[in-house]
């Protein structure tokens, strides 16, 4: 049905500054009844931004917004609901120490003598999720519920609103390929039973599966608009990135050697002393990328710490080349030749108030040539940086700038070179190209490569199937903090990795 | 036994084992040191007055020689084992001990019996301001708004609260004195907006803004004191009355519970009315929500800024409330820092509770009980090696156990999640 509703929501010229960035720039958009309206664009081109002004959280400085053909002027998300508009942002908007029943009233809670009446909503609820197929348990805590089932929350939050534009912001960015599928098929029922609906994402495939319609921002502007019929992936890319881009790295043939990191029945605690690894184990060769996929909390995150010397192992063993690392501090375990590229570069990668020069010897100030007993020697460390922000192109204004200042990219860079600086036995990599452009995700990606080709044995942590299939020798899956299953590359196919990321087993 | 395996012990069960090491420590130097000093005459507990009250007759040596023993077999079992039965004996452990502090107590002083119900009732009665505080703090908290200003909204409501009283009638009783509590609760209030002025709308450290509220309040007080109620001469005042609840106050025992003065008794509708409102309400379901997730609740149209204020607010009037106890229900004057730091271990109160209504006023009567337990020692005039215990050393007592209490009992505490943190609109 493209384009063949009246247009429910309509932006016209929607400009939006904040302070250094232009966010959007004289931006339009429009969604017509009935359909699915792609917004697409990399991190950072504008997208979120422009739906957040649509939702009422963010006030435009120039342009109109209509709904259902009549200007609005939404001063915050109470009005835009009352319009109609729900939002499924992509970080979950949800209070985990709430119940599902008492999340989904909030804001909207109906009251008899002050009192909250639950039993009513509890009604409208199971009538929900009857209706579009989205089960859950009202009285479960959200902390307690895994993803997929937080996002049905978020989608009932907004039905319970009696939403009928729907904006959804990366919705498939946590999910595992299987509940992709089933969530694409909700999000095309939904639109069967009367929603419209805007869907952001940076993912193709995704793009071409629902959309009826197609826009493209790049850097906060439109610069296309277009329908999956008229269009290829590659064309989209293009758009998006601005120049013609390759999707894998010509990654080689690798040229595995004895084994360097041998990991065998480890368990490892989580922060709430839960066990989040349970007797896990792996090999990783010299010159080889294993490359762990997995959906997002089963005990990722614990592993590469516990294997960084990070978080305490409460059994089984760590051996590098036959020698336990069980017991040693981060730094004893990174002199050893264990370099680490972590998950959240802001928390654990640098320090942002530090400059570039000294978050690119945060592993050796204290060595020579960096250090002469108790003092430091600045003229060394400098002339490091500027070696360094040559050879991995880091784009910042200076050595001496704080790292905060760099885009996500260029810190990214600046932990990559650190790590990659010195000679490593083994390299941990975990989520290394998240929240990236597609510029610096090549590079990082070339450069895990090389490092592999100089006898480094590289464990890839990822979040993106895409990325580990790309880029490993050996694909193993992590399931609940188990390694179920570990493959060559040449075995491993979407289909396969995914059911076995959803279930465990490749039973389906 | 392996070297990870080890390590696993070590590390999950740290705090238990500490505090097993502590009790046995603790009941060999009572086995060894304490028993053989005490001795051994029949004392008695009384629970009432007159001479067919209840009472518990006990030899102090021979009792002390079964809760040492206890206290070495809990913890040594602590030391060796985890679980909930270990977890038990522990908390059974420190029961006992407070047991055996009041058997020493009575041991070492010259008197042969002491009443208990009394003590019960003085913890209760002192218990009151503190629960009354944390539960100040618990409205704050669970809205998301850091509150170590609790103190100085306490003193703002006792001194500005005489000071009306003062000024009305000269401090006679009668209709003037409920209107200056009423005076109290809105200084509390005023006190809290000003907290939140800072914190929520400008978005100062809410521990700088809360000790910038501590120091107004203990500056504003004395100004007040010495320019208005000296000159006045207004101390001695007419307090609240007493009240006694119908049936209850003559009940066996405990009947003198149900005879007390009205802040009193509001303690507890206070606290039956916060834990019906935070979890049965629409707006206790909102001030949950933005302490923990303030975003999400902003994208649901809830309006983050004012319910912060609200509930700070209402925390403010709260602790104002527990102010007025001090100089118009229990003393019936104002003296500079009254409040003699009641606020502060009210927020270890709060901490202790969790932020969840029942436990903070089960932890803030413990913390009563300390303070009433310093006092009867004193009454007791217990001499350790001939020499009286100093009066400071059982004031201290009370600050003590805080410490104790925090630092071992309670383990880990967690915070609503969005607490410290002020919220800016995006945007």
């Amino acid at each position: 049905m493209t384009g063949a509703g009246r247009h429910v929501l309509e932006v016209e010229g929607i400009t939006k500054t904040f302070p250094g960035v232009v966010a959007n720039r004289s931006v339009s958009f429009d969604l017509a009844e009935g359909e699915i309206h792609c917004l697409l664009g990399e991190n950072g081109a504008g997208k979120t931004t422009l739906m957040n002004i649509v939702f009422g959280l963010y006030r435009p400085d120039e342009g109109t917004v209509r709904v259902r053909g009549e200007e609005v002027s939404f001063s915050s998300s109470a009005d835009a609901i009352a319009a109609g508009i729900g939002m499924v942002h992509q970080h979950f908007q949800l209070v985990p120490t709430l119940t599902v029943l008492e999340n989904v009233v909030l804001g909207a809670e109906t009251v008899r003598h002050g009192v909250l009446e639950l039993a009513s909503a509890r009604r409208t609820l199971a009538d929900l999720s009857d209706r579009y197929g989205l089960p859950v348990d009202p009285d479960a805590l959200v902390g307690d519920l895994s993803v997929g089932i937080r996002q049905r929350v978020e989608l009932l939050k907004a039905l319970y609103r009696d939403a009928d534009i729907l904006i959804l912001d990366e919705p498939t960015a946590v999910l595992t390929p299987g509940e992709v599928d089933e969530f694409l098929s909700t999000v095309r029922e939904l639109v069967g039973m009367g929603k419209s609906i805007v869907f952001i994402t940076h993912k193709l495939r995704e793009v071409s599966q629902v959309a009826d319609r197609i826009t493209v921002l790049r850097n906060g502007e439109v610069v296309g608009r277009t329908t999956p019929a008229e269009t290829s992936e590659e064309e989209l890319a293009a758009m998006m990135v601005g120049r013609q881009v390759s999707f894998t790295v010509d990654v080689g043939t690798s040229d595995p050697g004895e084994v360097v990191l041998e990991v065998s029945g480890l368990v490892v605690d989580d922060n709430r002393g839960h066990a989040a690894v349970r007797d896990c184990s792996f090999a990783v060769r010299a010159g080889e990328i294993f490359g762990i996929a997995g959906v997002e909390g089963n005990g990722q995150r614990e592993l590469v710490e516990a294997l960084a010397g990070m978080r305490p192992v409460v059994a089984g063993d760590v051996r590098l080349r036959g020698r336990s690392l069980l017991g040693l501090d981060p730094r004893r375990i990174a002199e050893l030749g264990v370099g680490h590229i972590p998950e959240d570069r802001t928390r654990h990668g640098l320090i942002g108030a530090f400059s570039v020069a000294d978050n690119l010897v945060l592993n050796r100030y204290h060595r020579p040539p960096f250090a002469r007993g108790l003092v430091r020697r600045r003229s060394e460390v400098t002339a490091h940086a500027e070696e360094l922000v040559a050879t991995f192109d880091i784009r910042t204004p200076g050595v001496d700038v704080p790292a905060a200042q760099l885009s996500g990219g260029n810190q990214q860079k600046v932990v990559v070179a650190r790590e990659l600086s010195r000679p490593l036995e083994v390299l941990l990599v975990a989520q290394p190209t998240r929240g990236l452009d597609v510029g610096s995700i090549e590079f990082i990606h070339r450069r895990l490569v090389e490092i592999r080709d100089r006898g480094t044995a590289v464990v890839l942590v990822s979040a993106e199937l895409d990325e580990v299939l790309a880029l490993a020798d050996t694909v193993g899956v992590l399931y609940r903090g188990r390694i179920v299953a570990s493959m060559p590359a040449a075995e491993a196919d979407r289909h396969r990795v995914g059911l076995l990321m959803a279930t465990g087993s490749e039973a389906a | 036994m392996t070297a990870p395996s080890l390590r696993r012990r070590f590390v999950a069960v740290d705090r238990v084992r500490a505090l097993g090491a502590i009790y046995v420590v603790f009941g060999l130097v009572l086995l060894m040191r304490v028993a053989p000093a005490l001795p051994d005459d029949p004392e008695r507990f009384l629970f009432g007055t007159g001479p067919d009250a209840l009472a518990w007759t006990f030899r102090p040596s021979t009792t002390t020689v079964v809760i040492a023993s206890a206290l070495v077999t809990f913890g040594a079992l602590a030391l060796v084992r985890s679980g909930r039965l270990v977890s038990g004996g522990l908390v059974l452990g420190g029961v006992l001990a407070v047991v055996m502090l009041l058997v020493a107590s009575l041991a070492l002083s010259p008197n042969k019996s002491t009443n208990l119900v009394p003590l019960f009732i003085q913890s209760l009665r002192l218990g009151s301001p503190i629960a009354l505080g944390a539960l100040a703090g618990m409205w704050s908290e669970r809205s998301g708004v850091v509150n170590i200003g609790i103190e100085g909204m306490m003193l703002a409501g006792a001194g500005i609260g005489f000071v009306a009283y003062a000024l009305l009638n000269g401090g006679a009783g009668g209709l003037p004195l409920y209107v200056a509590v009423l005076v109290a609760v809105a200084a509390g209030g005023l006190f809290a907006a000003l907290h939140s002025l800072m914190s929520v709308t400008l978005g100062t450290d809410q521990i700088v803004s809360g000790v910038a509220v501590n120091l107004l309040a203990i500056g504003l007080t004395s100004f007040l004191r010495s320019q208005v109620l000296v000159p006045l001469n207004a101390d001695s005042a007419t307090t609240l009355p007493e009240l006694s609840i119908p049936g209850l106050s003559s009940l066996p025992i405990i009947g003198d519970l149900f005879s007390a003065k009205p802040i009193f008794f509001l303690t507890f509708v206070a606290f039956g009315a916060s834990a019906f409102v935070l979890t049965r309400t629409r707006w206790g379901l909102r001030v949950r929500s933005v302490g923990e997730n303030p975003h999400a609740a902003e994208t649901l149209g809830v309006d983050v800024m004012r319910v912060r204020y609200q509930a700070v607010i209402l925390g403010g009037c709260i602790a104002g409330l527990a102010g007025a106890q001090f100089s118009l229900e229990t003393v019936g004057s104002f003296d500079d820092l009254m409040t003699n730091g009641t606020g502060f271990i009210a927020l270890a109160a709060l901490i202790f509770g969790k932020w969840r209504p029942w436990p903070v006023l089960a932890g803030s009567m413990f913390f009563g009980f300390a303070r009433a337990l310093g006092v009867r020692i004193q009454l007791l005039n217990v001499e350790v090696a001939g020499f009286p215990l100093p009066s400071q050393f059982l004031q201290a007592v009370p600050y003590v156990v805080t410490m104790v209490v925090l630092a071992g009992a309670i383990g880990r505490a967690i915070p609503p999640a969005a607490i410290g943190r002020p919220y800016r609109r995006p945007g």
